[in-house]
């Protein structure tokens, strides 16, 4: 974590208050940071304009990678490695791979949707989060603004989230 | 933002705001466990210790210590195993299903609810690996691994491979659902705890959490993973039934061979399932005093849920009846008529009046309303898809084809020991489950208060 950072922070009680300011501080032109929320906030990615999750595609690759290895698998062990006669049938027809193909399938997205969220949101079991406010898992939602960021003065940030509803608005180094 | 409906009633009452969710939900995680919570506790123990007992015996002498012969070689082991794998399908439902559908008196429920699934699916797996017998070499029998016989591989082609590979996987992705579900709310306790000075439970709480910031990004991210994994989970809650019924539905067994099998049991398990989701939320609503969470109006609709999914399983069973009667096969006509009338009429009775008849009973509204009456009505559900099983595997089988291998089936201790030791497992499970995770998904639920809960007047 790079040291000496100042943020500002500003504390709103209500979601409908943080949307209507995510908005309006956006206008004025002062980049904010993050926003920090003790639940998903619906439109509030929007609104910060963040992209769009790409998580779907990676799931849908590593669902295919999955269809894939199952199918391969299979009709290698009971086609060519160890070719059977199970109840007079090919060595490898393809119905009974279905329900295994379909497991893994599943198995490979659950999974590898998960792990690629893990990495992409930078989380680790031993890794505090940096806090701006312990409340904002609480019942406050969190929006910090980092002052090296911005051209505008401290006390004009504040000003301005206080102006669009902000209930306070503290300061935070790390 | 969404407004409250005048029409439907709140799914949070008691005037309660963001503040009280945390309150109120993660108050039980820091206090000390409750007198009736050390008893609880105490006799699950004892049922776990007695059916562990029972285990190592079983795996000490063979299966011979059950109560099987040679006409009936499957009984309790298989039946124990469905009803367990049928009761976990209810958390799904409830978790992934409503989540599609947009429902959001899930939002109360869920946490508890997919707690259930996972604990009953170890439930269950607990009776295929004691069937194993040398368990320690089932890993080789169930999943392709390189092996001492050459490289001979499992049977793909087998519906109980099929079976081991759902069983998993639905073990697996549920288990991921719930921890992704949890990562907020250890969040909570942990940011409570760093308030409280309490540095132990924050570090334990931040490392089950990953690190969770609730950073904007971040749940944008985790609402698309959540919204893809009930996508996946759907089809797969769907295919594990199946694919269990099709255990049987894929032998030549008069009373077996049946296509209906996949959807009948599939509906058969999501109605015992919310049965037991019944037995255990009012029994959790009582004690973590949640019933401004998990209100009437939240167990009005899943009885809903059981008339609905009952009322599926009881047309199952009469178009079971008519095909066998239409179809003019001896064999299978026999086999139908013999439930009925044979030696096992008594179980066949007690699964048509708990499983037809019983839920019926809820389409009065003062019945589904009542907490009494449906805690009694949840615990007959389950009664009546245990003998469901019990029918269908041990008449099918006890009536062989020749007379001389004709039998019954006598349940030894070790037989009701295991399925003791799964109770056992399953209530110590829920019990620690309950004490130290937050048992209501409060980021959720908070989610909701605005548009959802009673005001303050």
């Amino acid at each position: 974590m790079e040291s000496n950072k100042n943020f500002v922070v500003g504390i709103f009680d209500d979601e409908d208050i943080l949307l209507h300011a995510v908005e309006n501080i956006r206008e004025k032109g002062l980049k904010i940071h993050e926003v920090y929320s003790p639940f998903p906030v619906h439109g509030l990615d929007d609104a910060l304009g963040y992209k769009r999750s790409r998580l779907p595609i990676a799931a849908f690759m590593f669902g295919a990678t999955g269809t894939s290895l199952a199918l391969l698998m299979q009709i290698w062990m009971l086609g060519y490695d160890w070719p059977m006669i199970i109840g007079g049938k090919n060595h490898a027809s393809l119905p009974p791979f279905i329900p295994v193909t379909f497991e893994l399938t599943v198995l490979l997205a659950a999974f590898g949707m998960v792990g690629t969220f893990f990495i992409a949101s930078d989380m680790k079991p031993y890794k505090w989060p940096r806090q701006f406010d312990l409340r904002s898992t609480d019942d406050k939602h969190v929006m910090a603004v980092d002052l090296a960021a911005n051209k505008m003065s401290k006390d004009e940030i504040s000003t301005l989230l206080k102006s669009s509803g902000a209930s306070e608005v503290n300061e935070k180094n790390f | 933002m969404q407004v409250t409906s005048s029409i439907r009633e709140p799914l949070i009452t008691g005037g309660k705001t963001v503040r009280d969710v945390s309150e109120d939900i993660s108050r039980q995680v820091e206090g000390k466990p409750t007198q009736l919570w050390w008893i609880a506790m105490g006799i699950s123990l004892v049922l776990f210790t007695f059916g562990f007992y029972c285990i190592c015996t079983l795996l000490w002498e063979g299966v011979g210590v059950w109560g099987l012969n040679k006409t009936i070689g499957w009984a309790w082991d298989i039946t124990n195993f469905v009803w367990w794998v049928g009761i976990g399908h209810a958390g799904t439902l409830i978790s992934a299903i409503l989540l599609l559908f947009r429902q959001k008196w899930r939002m109360s429920i869920n946490r508890a609810a997919e707690a259930m699934t996972i604990f009953a699916v170890i439930c269950a797996a607990t009776f295929p690996f004691a069937h194993m017998g040398r368990l320690w070499l089932g890993f080789y029998w169930v999943f392709p691994l390189p092996n001492t016989w050459g490289s001979l591989w499992a049977n793909f082609n087998s519906p109980l491979l099929w079976d081991v590979f759902a069983i998993s996987t639905y073990f697996s992705v549920s288990l991921v659902f719930w921890y992704m579900g949890l990562i907020p709310d250890f969040a909570v306790i942990r940011d409570r705890a760093v308030r409280q000075g309490h540095k132990m439970r924050a570090n334990i709480y931040n490392a089950l959490s990953f690190g969770w910031d609730g950073a904007a990004r971040t749940w944008s991210r985790y609402e698309s993973v959540a919204l893809i994994l009930a996508g996946l989970s759907t089809p797969l809650v769907l295919s594990v039934h199946t694919i269990v019924s099709m255990d049987f539905a894929t032998s030549v067994v008069p009373g077996w061979h049946a296509t209906i099998f996949p959807p009948y049991f599939v509906a058969g398990a999501i109605f015992s399932g919310f049965a037991m989701v019944l037995t255990l939320l009012i029994i959790t609503r009582k004690v973590f005093k949640l019933e401004d969470y998990i209100t009437i109006y939240h167990i009005e609709l899943m009885n809903i849920v059981i008339i609905i999914t009952g009322s599926i399983v009881g047309i199952a069973y009469i178009t079971e009846f008519f095909i066998a009667w239409y179809g003019q096969v001896p064999a299978e006509q026999y086999a139908f008529f013999n439930r009925m009338q044979g030696p096992y009429w008594w179980a066949y009775a007690s699964m048509m009046t708990c499983n037809v008849i019983s839920p019926q009973l809820f389409w009065f509204k003062k019945i589904r309303t009542n907490i009494v009456a449906t805690f009694v009505l949840s615990i007959i559900v389950n009664i009546g898809m245990w003998f469901e099983r019990f029918v269908i595997i041990a008449t099918s089988l006890h009536r062989d084809y020749l007379p001389s291998s004709w039998s019954m089936f006598h349940p030894t201790i070790y037989d009701m020991g295991e399925y003791i030791f799964t109770f056992g497992l399953f209530f110590s499970a829920f019990l620690l489950f309950a004490k130290f995770f937050p048992v209501i998904n409060m980021a959720e639920v908070k989610s909701i208060i605005k548009s959802s809960s009673e005001k303050k007047h």
